[in-house]
């Protein structure tokens, strides 16, 4: 049987190039044009999925993206596999390979079907009610199973293979929708010379017109039509056409995000292409074109395999040349499903009854229909559609004129078309905040008023008759094209021969007789929820529709209820006894339709997924085989492990070499502004802490920054450069904020300064040379300049040249070793490193990296900001008390510092802490206690905010911030671990060489 | 993604910007002779209004340099940017009425 259902001379697709793919594992074949849907659907195969709770089995409903059943994961192989996807927008190739979901162990047979006879003890609601207790339950028991039994597709495990691309865009014109309505519109504003957008979801432009053998536009049939106005649109140079592309995402200040799948309907895409573009358009102007969709009908068994959308029929006949079953029977509220039973009736389909809910219908094309000699049921409804994995027969029964059901009757069909009237399709417009209104006529909400600058056109605003809608399409475009200054005419066309259809409609469950207590009639397929789920709801007392939508999960399936939206409204209306338009709708949220993880992370993987700051020094650590760690945005070389040495090995030994020798150290990271004016010092002397004044030209000053509130900000080297010039050195993660903190000041409180800032951070490398060999090591490289202790003394620097390299030379020091930070412009950095490197091999220069660095200066008591602060220390808190100028009248966070909470006794100050046990190293971040046996909770007295094994003192070494702490030099505080606590004295926090002899050398 | 106005610039992006809370607020000229409780008033209250609020941006992907903005907190449509130390415009009913909208 090889597409047995295939009609011959209808349809789109290639009728000379067969594929062969495959699904759950057998093989198929198609041609080129097909969507997995129709090609499956041309082989009489409806069964395409499995429902999420019940695990009935399912069949494609519709044509389009509002597909709820057949959703498949396409693809092999753990990396490739893609779930989800709709099998309605899946294209055919040769070697497609697709598998169906939610079926266990496979699709004709699945035991999860046994919920279904399980079903009166899956209310809505049910999990909230069931699993509520016992609450060691949650994790181990209900967690587990509700998992292993929900879930949508399997995701794949191994790294995405392929790439994606990302653009912004900006136009005068976006176009949302290529149906009559959008190629209309795009066409009006393209002539006009606007720069233009038009993008549809499909693979093909045209949208219902595509499916459309009726109309005849200017004489034309409707399919040449839209290969006219494609071929004008693309020889417009101002206007860009992108097919597969899904308008998602509506956003403020009217930016509209649109996903273009590229490669996935191609069996064999160049290995560069982007498998899909995300597109960030920023539009003047919106036309939504949207189109509307077809509302399925609610009655029992409305979800067997072979129950499906008129249109949808009408579209896998005309536009793919299949028929989707050889008997149908006809349910519909609306007179465009008689077209539909026409063009069945013509392609050899057997039309065996049209039941119409409507009780006197009445139309030229009803009558038509009659000519035919097909059999209308004027008054009659649909009681049920029977069948497992595929309809055989229905039950057709009279609307009474009391309201009641007639006995029902027996038609055999092995294809139920449904049409409940059209909804327009409002998503993209509610997501940009416009109102929706209630339209008494067609009983359906349509865009009211806009809030951005956009406007709806054709179906998606109620407009359905195709001249109105060309009309529409070119008045919005004309519109669209206007208010973002261009002059535009309206294009027009002559239709003749189209259908009046959307004028009749359904929403709710259909009526019934008899109680049926255990019937299931589905509002939303993809969440399986019922008519009698929304109506529990409603008698369990849930009077909001969004409270009934998340109790229901009615929905909230991943095509956003687009199918399920009204008639959920419809049937919880009626139980609540309140008119539709007063219940109201749920919110529409984005995306439009699921959108890969892929896109939305584009470029930004692997290296690219955060910016890499690197420094001039970085390939030379390392060739060295430095670890590294980040700081910021920063890579910093963390040690320099030697043959099989781990890190404490590593900083022990790169400890003891600077404390002896000489340590070479990577600065560069440090922040680094610029600061210049004739105000320069007053400037400084507002920002800082503290004095500046009389800071001499080649002198250094340990600079301390509060924010306004008082409390610590940042902290580092200050030189004065000239009169009128401060090299300002901050945190590596601060500056940014400091860059940016200077600016508010003084660009908004100090205008009047004549200062200049500059973020020279990366302007400079910083080789931090430290250890009493020091200067004998750089000494003889420095072009004849005097570094004596006598000429360059400690906090003092000098401009210079290193082996002809313009320098600033710092003498300055994190480690209380006689040191020196060499600055030299970047692209010269690695070259003196290396010089340096080299001079050092006599002294046994090592290289050492930052936790190096940061046991040196804890031994010292030198803070960091951001560990030993939180953005609550002062400096008198943090120890640096004596930075803070005492004569100047203002500086940022001078008022606040004499606050009296400012002042309190117990603020947790900067110690020292010394264990008993010498080998025993505190954990950063552990709490202090007054007593060890105290009651839970105990009263905490500070935390340990810097612990490490010095290898200089031959034991650890802790910094805390502790209540009173100064005062509290001396006392045995306690730190509880688990299972034990441990015993600290608090100290000073300065562990070595506290008079600073070491320095001053 | 909101599109705001850089009055250096012109119309950017909003990742261009980094927002700086509410505008018009001075830095008393000597913090010192004030109260604790006026130090607090300047240092913490803001007003969060429903509604058009001036606050002041940064462009700091761009110029670096801070403006003003009046913006409509409901609807993040914004009535206009302006250099900082200018005045609060006056608005007129019917541009807040927009703005709301
Ligand atoms: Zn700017």
């Amino acid at each position: 049987m090889s597409q047995a259902f295939r009609v011959p001379g209808r349809g789109r697709v290639d009728s000379a190039r067969t594929v062969t793919f495959t699904f759950d594992g057998r093989r198929f074949q198609g041609q080129a044009g097909d969507t997995l849907a129709s090609a499956l659907l041309a082989n009489g195969h409806h069964l395409m999925g499995r429902s999420f709770k019940y695990h009935r089995a399912r069949g494609v409903v519709s044509a389009g993206s509002d597909e709820p059943n057949a959703l498949v994961a396409v693809g092999s192989g753990p990396a490739l596999q893609t779930p989800n996807l709709r099998a309605t927008q899946v294209e055919v190739y040769e070697g497609l390979t697709a598998v169906s979901q939610n079926r266990f162990p496979c699709l004709q047979f699945d035991l999860g079907a046994v919920n279904t006879l399980a079903a009166p003890l899956l209310p809505a609601g049910f999990y909230y009610k069931t699993f509520m207790w016992p609450r060691s339950f949650w994790d181990r028991v209900y967690e587990p199973v509700i998992r292993r039994a929900a879930g949508l597709g399997v995701a794949p495990t191994a790294p995405d293979p392929d790439h994606y691309a990302f653009q912004y865009a900006h136009c005068d014109v976006l176009v949302a929708g290529a149906g009559p309505a959008g190629l209309a519109a795009a066409l009006a504003a393209g002539r006009s010379g606007a720069q233009v957008i038009l993008a549809d979801e499909t693979a093909e432009v045209g949208g219902s017109l595509l499916s459309d053998r009726t109309s005849r536009i200017d004489g034309r049939p409707a399919a040449l039509w839209v290969a006219d106005i494609l071929a004008e649109l693309a020889a417009l140079p101002n206007v860009r056409v992108l097919t597969r592309c899904t308008a998602f995402n509506y956003g403020p200040h009217n930016m509209v995000a649109l996903n273009q799948r590229l490669t996935e309907h191609l069996a064999d895409p160049a290995p560069d292409m982007p498998r899909e573009r995300l597109w960030q358009v920023r539009a003047k102007e919106v036309v939504l074109a949207a189109g509307a969709l077809e509302r399925p009908l609610v009655f029992e068994g409305n979800d067997r395999p072979g129950v499906m959308l008129a249109s949808a029929a009408q579209t896998y006949l005309n536009r793919y040349g299949v028929a989707c079953g050889k008997r149908a029977v006809i349910v519909t509220a609306d007179d465009s499903a008689y077209r539909v039973a026409l063009d069945l009736h013509a392609a050899g389909v057997t039309v065996a009854a049209i039941a119409d809910l409507r009780p006197a219908p009445d139309s030229a094309l009803m009558r038509a229909a009659q000519g035919a000699g097909l059999t209308v049921l004027p008054g009659t409804t649909i009681q049920r559609a029977h069948g497992s994995t595929r309809v055989h027969s229905v039950e057709l029964a009279r609307l009474l004129p009391d309201g009641s059901v007639g006995k029902g009757q027996h038609w055999r069909a092995d294809l139920v078309l449904m049409s409940g009237g059209y909804t327009p399709s409002v998503h993209l417009f509610s997501q940009s905040r416009g109102k929706l209104a209630f339209d008494e006529r067609l009983g359906v909400y349509i865009p009211g008023e806009s809030a951005e600058r956009e406007r709806s056109a054709g179906a998606c605003r109620g407009v359905y008759a195709l001249a109105d809608v060309l009309a529409d399409g070119a008045a919005a475009g004309v519109a669209a094209a206007g208010a973002a200054g261009f002059a535009a005419d309206a294009p027009s066309w002559a239709v003749d021969a189209a259908d009046a259809p959307g004028r009749g409609g359904y929403a709710g469950a259909l009526p019934r007789r008899g109680k049926g207590l255990l019937a299931m009639a589905f509002v939303d397929f993809q969440n399986d929820v019922t008519a009698k789920d929304v109506k529990l709801a409603v008698r369990e007392g849930f009077r909001s529709i969004e409270h009934i939508k998340r109790y229901t999960t009615t929905g909230m399936a991943t095509d956003q209820g687009k199918m399920s939206n009204v008639n959920a409204l419809g049937i919880a209306a009626d139980a609540l006894g309140r008119p539709v338009e007063k219940v109201g709708l749920t919110t529409f949220r984005p995306p439009f339709t699921p959108v890969t993880f892929g896109a939305f992370a584009s470029h930004a993987r692997g290296d690219l997924f955060d910016p890499d700051r690197r420094t001039p020094i970085d390939p030379w650590a390392r060739a060295q085989g430095a670890v590294f760690e980040d700081v910021s945005l920063w890579r910093r070389a963390r040690y320099f492990p030697r043959g099989s040495e781990d890190m404490e090995a590593a900083v022990r030994r790169e400890c003891l070499a600077v404390r002896g020798g000489v340590g070479i150290f990577d600065a560069s990271t440090l922040g680094k502004i610029e600061v210049v004016g004739p105000d320069a010092a007053t400037f400084m002397n507002r920002m800082y802490v503290n004095a500046w004044t009389k800071l001499g030209v080649g002198k250094c000053r340990y600079g301390l920054m509060c924010r306004e509130n008082g409390f610590v900000y940042d902290d580092g080297v200050v030189g004065r450069i000239a009169q009128d010039r401060f090299h300002v050195t901050t945190t590596t993660g601060g500056a940014p904020g400091v860059l940016a903190m200077m600016e508010d000041y003084l660009q908004t409180e100090w205008p009047d300064l004549d200062v200049w800032l500059t973020s020279t951070t990366e302007e400079w490398a910083v080789i931090a040379l430290q250890g009493p060999s020091a200067r004998a090591v750089l000494a003889p490289l420095v072009d004849g300049l005097d570094i004596s202790a006598e000429a360059l003394p400690h906090m003092s620097l000098v401009e210079g040249t290193i082996g002809g390299v313009p320098m600033r030379l710092f003498r300055v020091s994190f480690t209380g070793e006689l040191g020196f930070e060499i600055n030299v412009p970047a692209r010269q950095g690695r070259a003196v490193w290396e010089a340096i490197w080299d001079a050092g091999q006599a002294a046994g220069i090592t290289p050492y990296g930052t936790e190096t660095m940061h046991v040196l200066r804890a031994e010292k008591g030198y803070i960091i900001v951001g560990q030993e602060t939180d953005g609550t220390a002062t400096p008198d808190d943090a120890g640096c008390g004596w930075a803070v100028s005492k004569v100047k009248a203002d500086f940022v966070g001078k008022r606040s510092l004499v606050l009296p909470a400012m002042q309190a006794p117990d603020r947790r100050q900067l110690v020292g802490l010394l264990t008993e046990a010498p080998w025993e190293v505190l954990e950063e971040g552990a709490q202090l206690v007054a007593r060890p046996d105290e009651a839970i909770p105990m009263h905490v007295l500070g935390h340990v905010t810097s612990s490490y094994f010095s290898a200089t003192l031959g034991r650890s070494i802790a910094l805390a911030m502790v209540s009173g702490g100064r005062a509290r030099v001396g006392e045995t505080l306690h730190v509880p671990m688990e299972g034990r606590t441990i015993a600290v004295t608090v100290t000073k926090p300065v562990f070595y060489d506290v008079e600073g002899a070491r320095l001053n050398v | 993604m909101l599109l705001i106005r850089c009055p250096y610039c012109g119309e950017r992006s909003e990742i261009e910007f980094a927002n700086g809370g509410e505008a018009h607020i001075a830095r008393p000229a000597d913090p010192m002779s004030q109260t604790d409780e006026e130090w607090a008033q300047y240092l913490y209250m803001r007003d969060n209004p429903k509604g058009l609020i001036a606050e002041r941006w940064r462009h700091a992907h761009g110029c670096n340099r801070f403006f003003n903005a009046l913006r409509d907190t409901r609807t993040d449509r914004f009535v206009m940017t302006y250099e900082m130390g200018r005045p609060r415009p006056e608005i007129d009913a019917a541009t807040l009425a927009e703005a709301a909208r």
